[in-house]
């Protein structure tokens, strides 16, 4: 009983792991005042970079490196015409999103039903991973949990108490302000975007290289936008963002525990997409908060 | 006003853009065929990326579609759901609700008057149940498109999410319908429900799978919409709400009950898209990729493109319904995946997004020695 509750929290640390990754940029991105809807997109590019490219090397270092480019430079394009171009933010995600996913389906036609020759193993941290049941829980996963998991701690610590964090997010709130104290408003907005696209991408590879083995078209399936949807209900803070990222991981594994009960396959499929409707419902009941968290210049392009 | 600064050698750069004052038709219409060669030439070069010669799939995709009697009829039929949707995501969007759920409206739609049609349909003679089909899908797209609608009023939801997620579930509830309780005895196991009685299906142009009756209603309700948008007063308060919603409260517009109405329109005529493609070409309920080839997605791009004038979506809608006809050839003939067509729609929003800030803003190039 012991060891299947342990398994079964461990799927969900796994499941969580590509949201925590998504959510913890997104949250950098709009923190800085840019709103990037292509998440979907950019995961399905870092999925597919990182499957082709570990498929061809055997090396699933190669494959990571491909993800994280892949998400870069389709943010790039996203950053360069929202921040510099100053384009309606909301319909440049979206056609990113489509361009996105569009090439992810292209390119990786020929992969379907493929098998990685390697996957990205568990590394199991030496003494930690001897801690029993938490050992096993959180210390036996693969190198982008550990990844996100800081990446997401550092991400709270600098935006909270550091001098770069609070310029970041002056930025998001007032950038004429922050222009006048010598804030270079237009660069920290476009590099935050390129930020964001990392972690997207890398999140697309932990759906490609570790949660599943095997390319199947629509392989990110929705979660680039239950990111989107985590990033609200974190109140963009990167410590909340980690505790909804895992909640939903547990979602996406209670469909498979509740498959052999006779619950119908396509009504479990409607979990993470009907939870996220009902998270951000619950979030919506406390609009005041809300408002007091969100980066007030959020998707306004800034122009001088 | 933006800015640019660079220095080259001894030259100091500067790039303007400023506020263009009134834009001319004459400009609008260069904007929109600069963007659309640019968008082409992206295409291009995406076709080069993925090993195809990019002037055989551009002139196989326009041979395809618009190069034969055969195409035309293909393009025309793929264009009905265009017409209606891209109307009604215009009113939608001119009020600057993201409606991204137009694709789950026409599904839920097509749920709707399946289920009128079977359970109502022997009983009901044509005339009066093949009205009463378009009503009923129109509830079935209205009702799901009015829940962001309040998600969004009550709750402060961002439309773009909700509507996104409902697509999931609409399209997960369509797929479990049509493989459990909805599964037709006559289909040999088969994932569809029974077909509709004979006399509600739609009517076809002979010879072709134009069902005329919903061409005839996208074409007069985009025109609707037209003067909707453009001669009533519900139409100007539409516009004031998409400018600014702060000035549309200062000037006493009800903000709800805009952008419910606004759902109401742009999900109803969705859902009526899919009580075409029900009633009219698959004539049963089947899996959401048969019943809606991304129409709902196709539509934001063909709004987009006509300007969000429900008159220019129609040209627009006729173009890329053309662009679908095109693609399943090229799919066929090249073997490319049905994901291009993502590609073509991504590309050309970002080209016609580069077109509208040129169109609003002029640039002012400056030279000077340092």
């Amino acid at each position: 009983m012991v060891g299947l509750i342990v398994s079964t929290l461990h799927r969900t640390v796994m499941a969580g792991t590509s949201l925590l990754l998504g959510t913890t940029g997104e949250i950098i991105t709009e923190r800085s005042g840019v709103l990037n809807l292509g998440v979907e997109g950019m995961m399905n590019l870092g999925a597919a970079a990182g499957f082709i490219v570990t498929f061809r090397t055997g090396n699933v270092l190669w494959g990571l490196l491909a993800s994280l480019v892949a998400g870069v430079a389709a943010a790039a394009l996203h950053g360069f015409l929202s921040v510099y171009v100053k384009v309606n933010q909301t319909v440049s995600g979206l056609a990113l999103t489509m361009l996105g996913v569009g090439l992810a389906g292209v390119l990786g036609k020929p992969y379907i039903g493929q098998q990685l020759p390697v996957k990205l193993q568990a590394v199991e941290l030496p003494l930690l991973g001897d801690i029993p049941f938490i050992g096993e829980l959180l210390f036996h996963q693969d190198v982008l949990f550990y990844t996100g998991v800081l990446l997401s701690l550092a991400s709270w610590f600098f935006l909270r108490y550091t001098r770069g964090g609070i310029r970041l997010r002056s930025v998001g709130e007032n950038p004429k302000a922050s222009e006048s104290q010598g804030v270079p408003v237009q660069r920290i907005r476009f590099l935050c975007t390129l930020w964001g696209g990392a972690f997207a991408g890398l999140a697309g590879a932990h759906v490609s290289l570790s949660y599943s083995t095997s390319w199947t078209e629509g392989i990110v399936a929705g979660r680039g936008w239950i990111v989107v949807g985590l990033t609200i209900f974190s109140l963009w803070n990167p410590l909340r963002g980690m505790m909804g990222a895992f909640l939903f991981g547990g979602i996406f594994v209670t469909q498979y525990i509740l498959q052999p009960l006779g619950v119908p396959p396509n009504l479990l499929a409607m979990l993470p997409y009907g939870a996220t409707l009902i998270v951000l419902l619950l979030d919506g009941l406390r609009k005041d908060k809300r408002s007091l968290h969100a980066p007030a210049a959020l998707g306004e392009p800034y122009i001088r | 006003m933006s800015e640019a600064d660079f220095r080259l050698g001894g030259w100091q750069v500067s790039l303007r853009w400023e506020l263009r004052q009134k834009q001319t038709p004459l400009l609008s219409a260069l904007t929109l065929l600069a963007a659309l060669a640019m968008g082409f030439l992206c295409v291009g070069l995406a076709f080069m990326l993925l090993g195809v010669d990019p002037l055989f799939a551009l002139g196989k995709i326009f041979l395809g579609s618009f190069g034969s009697l055969y195409g035309w009829k293909e393009t025309l039929t793929k264009g009905i759901p265009l017409f209606l949707i891209s109307g009604g995501l215009c009113v939608a969007y001119q009020a600057k609700f993201w409606n991204i759920g137009a694709e789950s409206q026409l599904l839920m739609g097509a749920v709707w008057s399946t289920w009128f049609g079977l359970r109502f349909g022997e009983s009901i003679s044509p005339g009066l149940g093949i009205p009463l089909l378009f009503l009923v899908g129109f509830l079935g797209g209205a009702l799901w498109g009015v829940i962001p609608a309040l998600l969004k009023v009550r709750f402060g939801m961002s439309e773009v999410i909700s509507t996104l997620m409902l697509n999931y579930v609409a399209a997960e509830f369509v797929s479990y319908l049509i493989v459990g309780p909805w599964k037709g005895k006559s289909k040999y196991g088969y994932p569809y429900t029974e077909d509709l009685p004979k006399h509600l299906l739609l009517g076809t142009i002979p010879g072709t799978r134009i069902h005329y009756i919903t061409l005839a209603l996208g074409i007069v309700i985009s025109l609707l919409l037209f003067l909707l948008l453009y001669r009533t007063k519900f139409g100007y308060e539409v516009r004031v709400v998409g400018e600014s919603p702060e000035a549309a409260r200062y000037a006493g517009i009800d903000y709800v009950r805009t952008v419910v109405s606004v759902m109401i329109i742009s999900g109803g005529v969705a859902g009526m898209a899919g009580v075409g493609e029900v009633a009219g070409i698959h004539h049963h309920l089947s899996y959401p990729g048969n019943i809606s080839a991304g129409y709902g997605f196709t539509a934001i791009i063909t709004a987009w493109l006509g300007n969000l004038n429900p008159l220019g979506g129609l040209l627009s809608g006729l173009f890329f319904a053309g662009i679908l006809v095109g693609g399943d050839a090229i799919q066929i003939s090249l073997r490319l995946p049905a994901a291009t067509v993502h590609i073509f729609n991504g590309i050309l929003l970002f080209v016609l997004l580069l077109g509208n800030f040129f169109l609003n803003h002029r640039p002012v190039l400056q030279i000077r020695r340092r």
